[in-house]
């Protein structure tokens, strides 16, 4: 088993250098000298030198990506162009405000979304089972814009059952939070349920069910106690994959609802074309995406030992 | 009687009537986008049509914008560019994911070590922000959404190619092509790649879906068309039309004439996987 972490841990490091890569020559390289869009169309060739040499981009690629390396060995992500702070202490300003959103809804999304698959696959191939794989194909057929924008509009704006958007820190909080929180669910469900009944169903067809049901133990018994179990397996491991995108976020959800989160952050970043804050948002997104991963295998591992063996 | 596999997929698909009725839509979709792009169809729809904010009528179906101009015009140029994109992207993805997915499952080795790795390293970037960081990069516009969406979607069947060739290339077939003395390229590309076209037909209309989906988002955002009325546009500008005055008929048209291609497809790229996988 250790043999199998440490070598699946080992198996990140390239990644994680394949990532800075890609980001360093998209920005460094494709996106050319930032030079002139920081000064402006008025800067002058002294002032272009000035600042080339003073971001250190007259050095070497070789040495620039070094330099990136060790910038991110120390968390180091520069400043921002357009606010000129510290990009890491923007990260870690924002990770309150996603993680507030992104937990509660989340976890709800998983709950319902398994109870809903149970149900399905409980009714497997009658109505209520047909009915809800139509319902989750229509569902994940429209945009999630349409799901905030009429979210927003109807249960915001009409009825105003909501505020339209805000934040606030704390408790205080919490009714800034709702109706995001709940576009998130509805916008999960039906991809979720869809998934999740397959594997469920995937599971009720082993010869361990056919024997649940022959010794004579009620449907609810046999998928409850013993399909369930078994099905949790894939379940837990994709939930575990999507972890990370906790962290990062929902790019439209926090734009829409006014959440100063990391998906703010990023969003705001592109519409001021600010590179080093969209560069260390994707370094930041892919090692924790990485993370996930390598969390979902080793807990995948650690109920199926047959995956430590390839 | 004896029928191929092809054959046989034809005929399930044939009795599957939800299935070709989606093709039948997809299908007017692409004679909209065709006619569109030749100016047969929506032409003037950048011109004043109307008052501004004509509610829907028989003159304009869907109404008029901020500015007059027929909105159901501009549903059908958005059909347009949402297609193109659909079609180019999978067009560019495609023929990388065959070409880097069959040399890393036949040769393996170190060939395989680094397109693997180059494959997993561009899919733990979170999409989203690795479509926006590309086309922020190469200059926004409809050219910059082709080549990010094009040259990033390729991983998923470059994943399904490299596994199917691993498979593949143990079998009978390909061992007695190796022994008629057939080169490593041939063997690739008229054995067992015909083998495994039903594969990247499936991943197609899924890729295609996908490819629509992103386009709109990136055009919302405003990194996408410039100009043009693609969906994404229509529903940014609809946003504050629907707020501010409750104008609803261009974020309907728009989200409409989206959820009908998509669902279509996604009707039609499962019934396809039902037809053509024979694991069922």
């Amino acid at each position: 088993m250790i043999r199998y972490i440490l070598r699946r841990i080992l198996y990140t490091i390239p990644l994680v250098l394949g990532v800075t890569l890609i980001t360093f020559l998209l920005f460094n390289v494709v996106g050319g000298n930032p030079v002139y869009q920081m000064l402006g169309k008025h800067a002058s060739p002294e002032e272009i030198q000035e600042l080339t040499h003073q971001l250190g981009l007259d050095k070497p690629l070789l040495v620039q990506y070094v330099d990136y390396l060790n910038d991110l060995v120390h968390l180091e992500f520069g400043r921002s162009w357009t606010t000129h702070q510290k990009i890491t202490g923007m990260i870690s300003d924002g990770l309150g405000p996603s993680l507030s959103l992104a937990i509660p809804a989340f976890l709800f999304a998983a709950l319902l979304s398994i109870i809903i698959s149970l149900v399905a696959a409980f009714y497997r191939n009658r109505f209520y089972d047909r009915l809800l794989v139509v319902l989750c194909v229509i569902g994940m057929s429209v945009s999630i814009l349409v799901y905030i924008i009429a979210g927003q509009y109807y249960l915001a704006y009409v009825y105003d059952i909501f505020p339209i958007s805000g934040y606030e820190s704390g408790w205080a909080g919490i009714p800034f939070l709702i109706l995001p929180a709940l576009i998130w669910v509805g916008v999960a469900l039906g991809g979720d349920v869809r998934f999740y009944r397959t594997v469920i169903l995937n599971e009720t067809s082993r010869d361990y069910v056919l024997t649940a049901r022959a010794k004579g133990l009620s449907e609810p018994v046999v998928m409850g106690r013993h399909v369930l179990k078994n099905a949790l397996i894939p379940i837990i491991t994709s939930l575990a994959m999507a972890l990370p995108g906790l962290f990062t976020g929902s790019l439209l959800l926090e734009t829409f609802f006014g959440i100063p989160g990391l998906g703010s952050l990023s969003i705001n970043a592109i519409n001021d074309a600010d590179f080093p804050v969209i560069k260390a948002m994707t370094v930041f997104g892919s090692v924790l995406y990485m993370l996930g991963n390598l969390l979902g295998d080793l807990m995948y591992s650690l109920v199926d030992p047959r995956v430590r063996m390839e | 009687m004896h029928d191929s596999p092809t054959r046989k997929a034809i005929r399930q698909l044939k009795r599957n009537k939800l299935a070709l009725f989606c093709l039948v839509v997809i299908a007017l979709y692409c004679i909209i986008a065709l006619l569109t792009k030749t100016g047969l169809l929506a032409k003037g729809y950048g011109e004043i049509a109307g008052v501004s904010y004509a509610s829907p009528s028989w003159d304009h179906i869907f109404g008029t914008d901020f500015l007059g101009r027929d909105v159901f015009k501009r549903v059908l140029v958005g059909t347009r560019i949402a297609m193109s994109v659909g079609l180019i992207t999978t067009l560019i993805a495609i023929p990388i994911g065959i070409f880097f997915g069959s040399l890393a499952g036949y040769y393996r080795g170190k060939v395989d070590d680094i397109i693997v790795w180059f494959y997993s390293t561009l899919d733990s970037i979170p999409y989203l922000i690795l479509l926006l960081a590309l086309t922020l990069v190469l200059g926004k516009g409809l050219t910059a959404v082709f080549i990010a969406i094009g040259f990033t979607s390729w991983v998923g069947i470059c994943r399904i190619v490299r596994s199917e060739f691993i498979r593949q290339k143990e079998l009978d077939y390909v061992q007695a092509a190796r022994a008629l003395g057939m080169g490593h390229i041939r063997i690739m590309v008229v054995h067992i790649l015909p083998n495994i076209f039903h594969l990247i037909i499936i991943n197609f209309s899924l890729m295609f879906v996908s490819a629509i989906k992103a386009e709109v988002i990136l055009s919302f955002l405003g990194v996408g068309a410039q100009g043009e009325p693609s969906w994404g546009i229509m529903i940014s500008d609809a946003r504050l039309e629907l707020i501010g005055r409750g104008v609803y008929w261009q974020l309907l048209g728009a989200t409409t004439a989206m959820f009908l291609i998509i669902l279509c497809f996604s009707i039609f790229a499962d019934a396809l996987r039902d037809a053509l996988d024979p694991k069922k």
